[in-house]
Order: structure tokens, then C-alpha cells, then sequence
């Protein structure tokens, strides 16, 4: 399967990634989800891992400068942050895109009963 | 109003809710998919690659507690939630939680409508097979057939009991421990905790014959 090939590499150029003997590891579902999204855009030619990897150390650094205790458990905030600035840098999504996104979940999550799957409409954009 | 004043799952009209760090993820999902850059089913493929990889996993070893500790058998099976909660390494687990024991007598399964209403705080991702509309309809109807679909065939006089898990009730199934484990220490033991066993479509492993 290709995804296991692109995994490989990310890995390969992300050695800070949580991994076990077979491959990645990840504590909570939006943690594969950011990372599917990392290995989509690379395939897509969004940028090249050694820019990925040189931007998530930046991110992890500034972090760890503004006192993250760096235990690996902030990982996937510091690869989900990256992946912000990322797409900003390619000018895929703005801040004002991801922010008038969060803000239309965010109602939408309001809207929908507990238990019932989320999805987004339209209206959920406007408030 | 608190869910634990309402154990009882009075809480429908309660609205979802959305971590914040979600609420960033799901805006960039939907912002690369409206722009063409990837579509759900890819996403979903490359996440469910690493289904098995998932969460904590921590099943397995309350099952194997379960087995060797008498004392922790009946307090999961008194309050799941309760029990579970210690072996969460910081945030919440098991929230909602219902065990329900394996017997020679009875055999449980578990089934869902919507992937939301798995444990995976406690078991991982749910497998793709545990969100399908076959699985869920048919589980209900001939749980028996299922069952020996997935290579588990009980016996007769087994009664078959399937729960249906609902957002305010999830289920843990507690299987029977392997004959010839006498003596098996806790982590041992945890190796055969399947993940299917503790949704009731498995068996634990068997322990390897001697040699």
C-alpha cells in the first residue's frame, strides 16, 4: 500500500515521530488525521520533507523556548501547528480561512445533538 | 446538568462538543478538501492504515487485571468507568463505560451506528469492518452467522447477547480467560487480549502449547 511507502519517508525525515517496531503510533485519532493530511500534501508536491522537517524544528524550538517540557507528548500540537503555517506558507489556507473554518465547526458542534455525527453546512459560516 | 448526575444517559438534548485542537484540525480537512488538495476518502485511507495504532489501548491490560485480580473483576464490572480511569496516563478514559462479561452461558457483542460510540480512549480506533452498515445490521439479526464469519464458532447452548452502544453508553466485553494460563502473570496475559475479543467478534488468544 503506498500509504506505508510515504510513511516511510515521512518517518525517515521526521525521526522525532512517536513510532512502535511496525510504523507510527498516535494517542488520539486527530493526531492520524493531521498526520494524513502531512502525507497528502507531500504527495500532492506541497513541499519537500526536508522543508517540512526544517519548519517543524523551528516550531518545536520556539516552543521549547517558550517553555514546553518537550516530553513527546506535545508532538502532534507542535506537527498540527506546523502544518498551519505550512498551508499559510503556500498560501493553501490563510489564518482568516482556518479561522472562519474553526468558528463554522465550532457552531456546527453546537447544532448537533451529542452522539449524532458532525457536518458542516453552509449556515454553520455565518453564525 | 453533569452527566454524572443523569448516569443513566438522560442527556440527549445535550449538543456535541469539539476540542479546540479538533475544531484547527476539521478546518483544515475541510479547507484542503474544498480546494481539491486531497478528498475524504484518501484521508480516511491513510488514518485507517494505522487504525491499529490508535489510541492507548489500554484494554488488554484491564482484561488481564480483570483475570487475575478478583477484587478489580467486580468493580469494572460494577462501575467500568471508575475502574479504567487509573490506567489512563492523563486525560480521561472509559467515560461512559459498561463492562459486560463472557460466560460459558452467554457470549457478548458489541455494535454501533456511529464510529463516535466506540471506546477508543480504551480499545484504539474502531476497525472499518465495526463501522459498516453489514456489520451493524446484520450482527442484530444473526449474530451467530457473524460470529463464524469471523472464524468463532460457540456452542450452542451459548446465548448470544449483542449491545447496541449508544454516545452516553459504550461497551467493554469482558472474555473468558484462556484455559492453561495458570500462573500467568498480568502482562503475560495481556498478550492474548485481542482487540475483537473485547468487542465480542474474537476470542483471546490461546497460549502457546509447550513444546
Amino acid at each position: 500500500m503506498t500509504a506505508n511507502d510515504a510513511a516511510k519517508r515521512a518517518l525517515a525525515a521526521n525521526p522525532g515521530l512517536p513510532v512502535d517496531a511496525e510504523g507510527p503510533v498516535f494517542r488520539e485519532p486527530w493526531q492520524a488525521q493531521a498526520f494524513a493530511m502531512t502525507l497528502a500534501l507531500h504527495e500532492k508536491g506541497l513541499f519537500a520533507w526536508s522543508e517540512w522537517a526544517a519548519m517543524l524544528g523551528e516550531t518545536i524550538k520556539a516552543a521549547q523556548a517558550a517553555g514546553d517540557p518537550d516530553t513527546g507528548e506535545t508532538y502532534y500540537h507542535h506537527w498540527l501547528a506546523t502544518l498551519e503555517r505550512m498551508t499559510a506558507k503556500k498560501a493553501v489556507a490563510s489564518p482568516a480561512d482556518l479561522a472562519s473554518h474553526r468558528d463554522a465547526w465550532e457552531r456546527a458542534a453546537h447544532r448537533t445533538p451529542h452522539g449524532q455525527p458532525i457536518e458542516l453546512k453552509s449556515g454553520d459560516f455565518t453564525g | 446538568m453533569t452527566t454524572s448526575e443523569h448516569p443513566h444517559g438522560h442527556d440527549h438534548g445535550e449538543s456535541s462538543e469539539l476540542s479546540e485542537t479538533e475544531l484547527r484540525v476539521r478546518a483544515l480537512q475541510t479547507i484542503l478538501i474544498d480546494k481539491g488538495y486531497t478528498d475524504a476518502a484518501a484521508l480516511d485511507a491513510i488514518v485507517e492504515a494505522y487504525e491499529q495504532k490508535i489510541g492507548p489501548h489500554i484494554g488488554a491490560r484491564v482484561v488481564a487485571r480483570a483475570w487475575t485480580d478478583p477484587a478489580f473483576r467486580q468493580a469494572l464490572l460494577a462501575d467500568a468507568t471508575a475502574a479504567v480511569s487509573p490506567f489512563g496516563q492523563g486525560g480521561r478514559v472509559g467515560e461512559n463505560l459498561v463492562a459486560v462479561e463472557n460466560t460459558p452461558e452467554r457470549h457478548n457483542m458489541v455494535v454501533c451506528t456511529l464510529c463516535s460510540c466506540y471506546p477508543w480512549d480504551v480499545l484504539g480506533l474502531p476497525p472499518v469492518w465495526y463501522k459498516s452498515f453489514a456489520y451493524r445490521s446484520r450482527t442484530v439479526k444473526e449474530p451467530r452467522s457473524v460470529l463464524r464469519e469471523f472464524g468463532v464458532t460457540l456452542p450452542e447452548r451459548t446465548e448470544i447477547r449483542v449491545w447496541d452502544s449508544t454516545a452516553e453508553v459504550r461497551y467493554l466485553v469482558l472474555p473468558m480467560r484462556p484455559a492453561g494460563t495458570d500462573g500467568w502473570s498480568e502482562e503475560k496475559l495481556a498478550t492474548l487480549v485481542t482487540r475483537d475479543s473485547m468487542v465480542g467478534t474474537g476470542l483471546p488468544r490461546s497460549p502457546e502449547p509447550r513444546s
